[in-house]
């Protein structure tokens, strides 16, 4: 199901309705995650106390975001990518790749696209 | 063994001071409650009797005078017995007897530290710790940190606390009571714990802006892994290994970081930042503030002033995003 389903939400654009979605992520764990690994330090996120950082970009209102910092498209298999391992997308970026393991990264994605 | 132990007076390491205080305060805490129940007993009591058959003079007398004065003399006795057992000094006999009368075993008393033994010299800045250990007599400046102590465990090990500018105070709740940090004077701490893992303390005296955010951790572990740990310690950082760690080297002598920041083995020997020789090996950042990867390193040295407004680090404008985070790097892989 699930490489059916990622064939799908390739496939689809912001355009025609697309609301992204993670199968499997958790965003209330992402929540958590976020806290933990402390991604307020740079980032505004809504939702994680102390999250009030101005290195990068604000994370407000993220499930409207058409592009991942400004490069590439905003779909759930690049930014769950793209949290863990930022230069590997934006070889320019200031934002480290940062250990994580993929469930993390799948739950910080659903937490992230939980922002309206 | 690197469990975080909660911060707290209530969670008292065994084997430290604070388990000894921490018995103190519940005889207070116990004996105050039972008092004050006693006490509103006795005047709702009063207050709803018609005829009372007490003799007022028995109760003034006793309960005014005796019972205080008895309680008060065995309380000051039972606090002066654990004081002089926490303050690691050699005990008289009238201190033996009385710590052999409130029961307070040799075991638990911290015993004086061994002459030449390991001395932890931790001056307080706002709002850090600078921590240098004095291995040899004299020696205290081939092993500096900043922000965390590592101790063997079951050894008394001796703090020197002094201060470089306001009054701060060294509080780590579940190893001992709090010893004030005052201008021109080096007070006295000895420690001890004979349970392995990280304990958090915090300045207990307010000293400015970012009071709150001035915390240490300290790392008890067995004899054998710190001694590894100071050998390292102790050593200079190493050259960097690969062309990614070579431009976050470059990079630091590109931006003021020399300034204020010793990295030794490197030309960089500024005095008034903390050393970050083995900054990759610390348990936290920015004074327990963050914790210690490559993401926060990064969003310190950018936004300082985001995270500890006020504090003398600048925020770092100079780097290219490459450079950010390969200067992040560099700084992690020294450990």
């Amino acid at each position: 199901m699930l490489p059916i389903a990622a064939v799908l939400l390739l496939g689809c654009t912001h355009e025609s309705g697309y609301e992204p979605n993670v199968p499997g992520g958790n965003a209330e764990r992402g929540r958590r995650a976020i806290a933990a690994l402390e991604c307020g330090v740079c980032h505004e996120i809504p939702g994680v106390p102390g999250a009030w950082g101005h290195v990068g970009p604000p994370l407000v209102a993220y499930r409207g975001n058409v592009y991942i910092a400004g490069k590439q498209p905003n779909r759930p298999d690049v930014l769950m990518r793209f949290v863990r391992d930022a230069p590997s997308l934006a070889p320019d970026t200031a934002m480290p790749a940062i250990a994580m393991s993929e469930t993390q990264a799948r739950d910080i994605a659903a937490y992230l696209y939980s922002l309206e | 063994m690197n469990e975080e132990h909660l911060q707290s007076v209530l969670h008292a390491a065994p084997g430290s001071g604070a388990e000894l205080l921490s018995g103190l305060g519940i005889v207070l805490y116990v004996g105050a409650a039972l008092i004050f129940v006693a006490v509103i007993a006795l005047v709702l009591h009063a207050t709803f009797t018609d005829r009372l058959r007490a003799s007022t003079r028995a109760w003034v007398v006793g309960g005014g005078i005796v019972f205080p004065a008895v309680a008060l003399f065995l309380l000051l006795n039972y606090s002066i017995a654990v004081g002089s057992a926490v303050s690691a000094i050699e005990s008289g006999s009238a201190l033996r007897l009385l710590l052999d009368c409130f029961r307070i075993d040799s075991k638990a008393r911290i015993p004086p530290p061994a002459p030449g033994s390991l001395r932890i010299h931790v001056d307080g800045k706002q709002w850090w710790w600078d921590v240098r250990y004095e291995v040899r007599s004299g020696d205290t400046s081939s092993i500096v940190l900043a922000n965390e102590l590592r101790v063997p465990l079951d050894e008394p090990v001796e703090l020197l606390l002094t201060t470089s500018d306001v009054i701060h105070s060294f509080w780590v709740p579940s190893l001992a009571g709090k010893v004030d940090m005052i201008p021109g004077r080096t007070n006295r701490l000895v420690i001890r714990t004979s349970e392995p893992g990280i304990y958090r303390g915090q300045c207990a005296e307010y000293c400015g802006g970012q009071h709150a955010l001035m915390a240490l951790y300290v790392i008890a572990q067995p004899r054998e892994e710190f001694e590894a740990w100071l050998t390292r310690q102790a050593q200079p950082a190493e050259a960097p290994r690969d062309d990614l760690l070579r431009s976050g080297y470059d990079a630091f002598f590109k931006g003021r970081c020399p300034e204020c920041h010793t990295v030794r083995g490197t030309p960089a020997d500024g005095a008034s930042g903390p050393d970050l020789t083995h900054v990759g090996a610390r348990h936290a950042l920015a004074a327990g503030t963050l914790r210690n990867h490559i993401g926060t390193m990064a969003g310190w040295i950018a936004g300082a002033q985001d995270i500890k407004p006020g504090n003398p680090m600048p925020d770092s404008e100079v780097y290219t995003g490459r450079e950010l985070r390969a200067l992040s790097a560099w700084l992690e892989s020294l450990e």
